[in-house]
């Protein structure tokens, strides 16, 4: 039999329905690796206890006659997503020790669906970050090179799943939080359409933008999750209310004749030779597989990081306004009147990333600049999706790097905020127009440390997506490399 | 366009953030780099464009406006930095 934390969602499930293993002896062969990393900070809130009585309700429900693909597959979710059972930081000194009155949407659909938690996964703080150093309770390390970032901000659920300390994490991205850290720690990242997943109970950064998705091993282990994932909610306002959807039924679609677009301007300067060939050698393995290669153009792209940086901040700075020290939340110690507690409490238990996000989004909202930043941002933001749409007449899906090269070294780019938001220069145009996305392996770096090819597909077509890129992974084996020592061992 | 001292000490008041002096210098510095960033986008023509809120498009959903659930008092008080008697302390607001 194969090591547990190296099968498929679809073999656990088969494990599970046999009655070779049950949904116990799962969460405990996880728990044992969570408690053997601790070294990667990959997770803030580990209560086994809590675990362990999710894995056996799972069997009595098994017991009882029930049945389904999850039914007792382990997970974690990002410390995004609130949760009654675990405390709810976002990876910040403002909600240490938040316990949640409940789960998010997305937490209460997967555990329905039978799915086992096994703790709360570190982020960077509030999600503002690419490489998962901002997060209050110290850096997650890069399974792949303990000395490397993991990406951000999702860098503890791609930590977690590229040492196979659980086989499904969940994510968000709002400008690219689940790409890059799924191409940075060699892992599947798949950021479904926006609107199509729930964001109640995601702890809020943009509105406009904030995504859940997940992270896995494989496209085809993703599908089988997003299928339970996805799905109205009239909790959230912008919530797209579409019936449910079967992820699964593309995996098997074939590729030829599939137009894939790819964008001259994401292969200019900046792009390290590596990422290129890399990326390259992807495109050449669908050519390969009947795919046509489409040269396309998205010169507005570029313009993405200023837009961004005008309407994430503006959003952030409008959600995290709640954190006032008042009904929840830290509050300071010394302080005068209620004014002035409120700006103690929010000068020491907030980080200088959103510190800094807040200041900007304050600003462009303020009386006289909003015309020229935020409004004029918003008007940027339809020119680049409207240039997505007129590239989707002459293409299915367009694929890219997911960044200009291998993880960077942590400490690498913390003096300067410009150089590390310059590292969402490939996935924050496709955060914009609201587009799903993925990265999926497909090469090393000069220094051993993965590599990811981003795909994108036009609104609701998560499907399609996984399909194409299950395709590419049923003729490479990128996907199923693991850092040293993670096929090793056992636990 | 760049920030002066005196800028960053409003906006973070109107952000409810105290913030040091040399904090506030360091601030300026990083907010300054940001923004040159954010100006290439300044130049484009938008004129005729419909800002967009929603990558989807239309409008927002309105809900029934109907009882649902209700608060969850204990739940929510739990969090709560300082109360009494099921009520939010904060410092003295009327004398």
């Amino acid at each position: 039999m194969t090591q547990l934390h190296l099968a498929s969602v679809a073999e656990l499930g088969r494990l599970l329905a046999s009655g070779e293993i049950s949904s116990v002896e799962l969460t405990r062969h996880f728990l044992a690796r969570v408690e053997a990393h601790r070294e990667l900070n990959a997770f803030l809130d580990v209560r086994p206890e809590t675990s362990l009585a999710q894995a056996a309700a799972a069997d009595r429900r098994r017991a009882s006659g029930e049945s389904g693909p999850l039914l007792g597959i382990p997970l974690a979710h990002k410390d995004i997503f609130v949760t009654r059972d675990w405390a709810s930081t976002a990876a910040s000194r403002m909600l240490e020790g938040y316990m949640s009155p409940f789960d998010a949407t997305v937490v209460e659909r997967l555990g329905q669906a039978g799915m086992v938690c096994l703790g709360k996964l570190n982020c960077d703080e509030f999600a503002m970050g690419s490489s998962n150093e901002n997060s209050a309770y110290g850096p997650v390390r890069n399974p792949w090179d303990v000395k490397a970032v993991p990406g951000g901000s999702s860098g503890g659920s791609a930590a977690a799943v590229a040492a196979r300390l659980c086989p499904v994490a969940t994510a968000t991205d709002t400008g690219g939080s689940i790409r890059e850290p799924a191409a940075f720690s060699g892992v599947t990242g798949i950021k479904p359409t926006y609107g199509r997943p729930s964001r109640w109970g995601m702890i809020a950064f943009a509105s406009s933008l904030d995504t859940a998705g997940l992270m896995t091993a494989s496209a085809e282990d993703a599908a089988a999750v997003l299928s339970a994932m996805l799905g109205f909610d009239p909790k959230d306002s912008t919530s797209v209310d579409r019936p449910p959807e079967d992820c699964i039924r593309e995996l098997d679609r074939p590729v030829a004749g599939l137009r894939i677009g790819v964008p001259r301007e994401f292969f200019g300067k900046g792009l390290t030779p590596e990422a290129e060939s890399a990326v390259r050698a992807a495109l050449d393995t669908y050519r390969g597989l009947g795919a046509e290669i489409v040269d396309i153009s998205l010169p507005t792209a570029s313009l993405g990081i200023p837009v961004y940086y005008v309407v994430a901040p503006a959003e952030a700075s409008s959600n995290l306004s709640r954190f006032d020290g008042v009904r929840y939340g830290h509050r300071a110690k010394n302080h005068g009147d209620l004014a002035d507690m409120i700006k103690r409490s929010r000068a020491e238990g907030l980080g200088a990333e959103p510190k800094r996000r807040i200041l900007i989004g304050a600003y462009v909202l303020s009386h006289g600049y909003y015309d020229a930043y935020y409004l004029q941002a918003q008007k940027v933001r339809r020119l680049i999706g409207e240039e997505f749409q007129r590239a989707f007449q002459q293409c299915d899906v367009i694929a890219g790097p997911v960044t200009t090269g291998e993880a960077f070294d942590i400490g690498a780019k913390t003096a300067d905020p410009v150089a590390m938001y310059l590292e969402d220069l490939f996935t924050i145009p496709g955060s914009l127009a609201g587009l799903p996305g993925m990265s999926v392996p497909c090469g090393f770096g000069p220094r051993g440390r993965p590599l990811g090819l981003q795909l994108m597909a036009n609104h609701f077509q998560e499907a399609r997506l996984l399909g194409v890129a299950h395709q590419f992974q049923k003729v490479t084996d990128w996907h199923r490399r693991t850092p040293a020592g993670v096929a090793a061992t056992n636990p | 366009m760049a920030l002066k001292l005196e800028d960053v000490g409003r906006i973070a008041h109107l952000a409810r953030i105290h913030i040091s002096p040399e904090e506030a210098a360091r601030t300026l510095e990083q907010l300054n780099g940001i923004f040159a960033l954010i100006e290439q986008m300044q130049a484009v023509d938008t004129t005729g464009l419909e800002p967009m809120a929603h990558p989807l498009g239309g409008a927002q959903r309105l809900r029934e406006d109907a009882v649902t659930e209700s608060v969850d008092r204990d739940a929510h008080l739990r969090n709560a930095p300082a109360h009494e008697g099921g009520l939010f302390l904060v410092p003295r607001v009327i004398e």
